[in-house]
């Protein structure tokens, strides 16, 4: 299963992801990174379906980047994250929907830090510390080989030690 | 003049999804809307009963294929056998099929949508190369075909391909003629030491774009880059050899070696796999083949392998 924790700080936002692309019992790959750079000081992680995941993320990565093409300045985490959401919204009733869990994280310079859920049916809620996966709602992960964990904020997007297991 | 792009397409302009791809070829319309999974052939099976029996998990039709990336290059191995349920409908399939000169795809899944999907692929990647004057590069064609394959998730249509290529740098711009089929199974030790030392030499100097990519592409939608991938019922099997043996460092018949193992163990215990194995080699020269090699042969010399063992 696919596991996404974000954690709000202070003046920073802590994610993760693991890093197993699986198809159905076989996994794939090891080191599979799930985390999507919108912009400087934004990352929009993203579990789901296949092939949904990555042309959903790169759709709205891409668009990103236009705006701050277009207009000279970046999309707010938060103008982001509702841009997000609209797009989930329209594709939710139409004959191809998106099914993908996302998570946004990011700092503004003038708010703060934030973390933004998302689901599949285009739910948007801006929380404290949030997670996707099967195994949260009940137990501790376990037995993953690896994840990657990124820290958001004011100078940016930060990678911190890829954690294996065993590591340390 | 009919717009026959238009025509086909006017089911999915709504979903804005479509985005101008260019697929020329009608895409039939579906009697209803179907599920995605649902494989609704009867109209009076209730929705969440399959037809036919349950399986634990999805089998991904009977084959084995195999690519890893290696210090000399990339090798793609692949069974021969086309299984309809419980016939070999034909012991001699290709299931490799070179793209151009330097990609080469194993094809997994139905066996007629990878046929016709390889030669769309081609035939986009010879447009490309014509309108461009250059190669599109091995990500680039992956992406180009898990973009080609978007609007048919959800339908029946089933394609598990693996892109083994040699990506060459900018300058190169020659893609096009196919490289001559160095398909000799005697001159190995030659090619292997002149090979080897080329490929090394340009490993180490090319851009870090350049050089052997192992792409996996999946009409899901999966589009997966990584240095080892086994696709089709038999892939358990391969990885299990694989994963125990493969290491960078391999030379050229090490490694051929291990992939006709991998796909000989596969067969061995897999009923939708078997016959013959097909190997092929890409370096930065191209591709090339060896000759297909019967399993049976090697099932005994396996046998008479251990025997001795036993004897001895």
């Amino acid at each position: 299963m696919e596991y996404l924790i974000g954690i709000q700080g202070p003046d920073f936002v802590l994610v993760a992801a693991d890093n197993v692309a699986a198809s159905s019992i076989i996994q794939m790959k090891h080191d599979y990174d799930k985390m999507f750079k919108l912009s400087e000081k934004i990352l929009l992680l993203c579990v789901g379906e296949a092939g949904d995941t990555v042309q959903f993320a790169e759709y709205i990565q891409k668009n990103v980047q236009l705006y701050k093409m277009r207009n000279g300045y970046e999309l707010s985490p938060s103008a982001a994250a509702n841009f997000t959401r609209k797009n989930l919204a329209d594709y939710l009733r139409s004959r191809t929907p998106y099914h993908v869990n996302l998570l946004l994280a990011g700092y503004d310079d003038a708010d703060g830090p934030g973390l933004y859920y998302m689901d599949y049916l285009s739910s948007l809620a801006k929380a404290p510390f949030a997670a996707h996966g099967y195994g949260l709602r009940k137990r501790f992960i376990l037995n993953l080989h690896s994840f990657t964990v990124r820290l958001i904020d004011k100078e940016g997007i930060h990678d911190l030690e890829k954690l294996t297991a065993g590591a340390k | 003049m009919t717009d026959y792009y238009n025509f086909g397409l006017r089911r999915l302009k709504k979903s804005r999804r479509n985005s101008g791809i260019p697929l020329h070829f009608f895409i039939p319309t579906l009697p209803n809307p179907a599920p995605s999974n649902n494989r609704s052939l009867f109209p009076y099976s209730p929705a969440n009963q399959s037809v036919t029996v349950r399986r634990p998990f999805p089998l991904s039709h009977g084959t084995t294929t195999l690519g890893f990336i290696f210090q000399g290059g990339v090798i793609a191995a692949a069974d021969t056998r086309a299984s309809a349920g419980g016939l070999v409908a034909c012991p001699e399939v290709h299931k490799i099929t070179p793209i151009h000169s330097h990609l080469v795809v194993t094809s997994s899944g139905s066996g007629a949508d990878c046929m016709l999907w390889e030669r769309i692929l081609t035939r986009e990647i010879r447009l490309y190369q014509l309108r461009h004057r250059r190669c599109l590069s091995i990500r680039g064609t992956a992406k180009l075909l898990s973009f080609m394959l978007h609007p048919f998730k959800g339908t029946e249509v089933c394609v598990a391909l693996t892109l083994c290529g040699w990506d060459k740098d900018a300058g190169n711009t020659d893609c096009t003629k196919m490289s001559e089929d160095l398909s000799s199974t005697t001159d190995d030790s030659s090619s292997a030491v002149c090979s080897s030392q080329d490929v090394t030499a340009m490993a180490h100097s090319a851009s870090p774009s350049s050089g052997p990519k192992l792409i996996y592409v999946c009409s899901d939608g999966a589009r997966l880059q990584g240095d080892i991938f086994s696709v089709g019922s038999g892939s358990p099997y391969a990885y299990g050899v694989l994963d125990r043996d493969l290491r960078w460092s391999l030379s050229k018949e090490e490694a051929i070696s291990l992939a006709r193992e991998a796909v000989f163990r596969a067969t061995h215990r897999d009923a939708y796999s078997g016959n013959n194995v097909d190997l092929f080699h890409v370096t930065a020269q191209g591709w090339s083949q060896r000759k297909r090699e019967d399993l049976k042969e090697e099932y005994y010399r396996d046998m008479k392998r251990k025997t001795n063992i036993v004897e001895g």
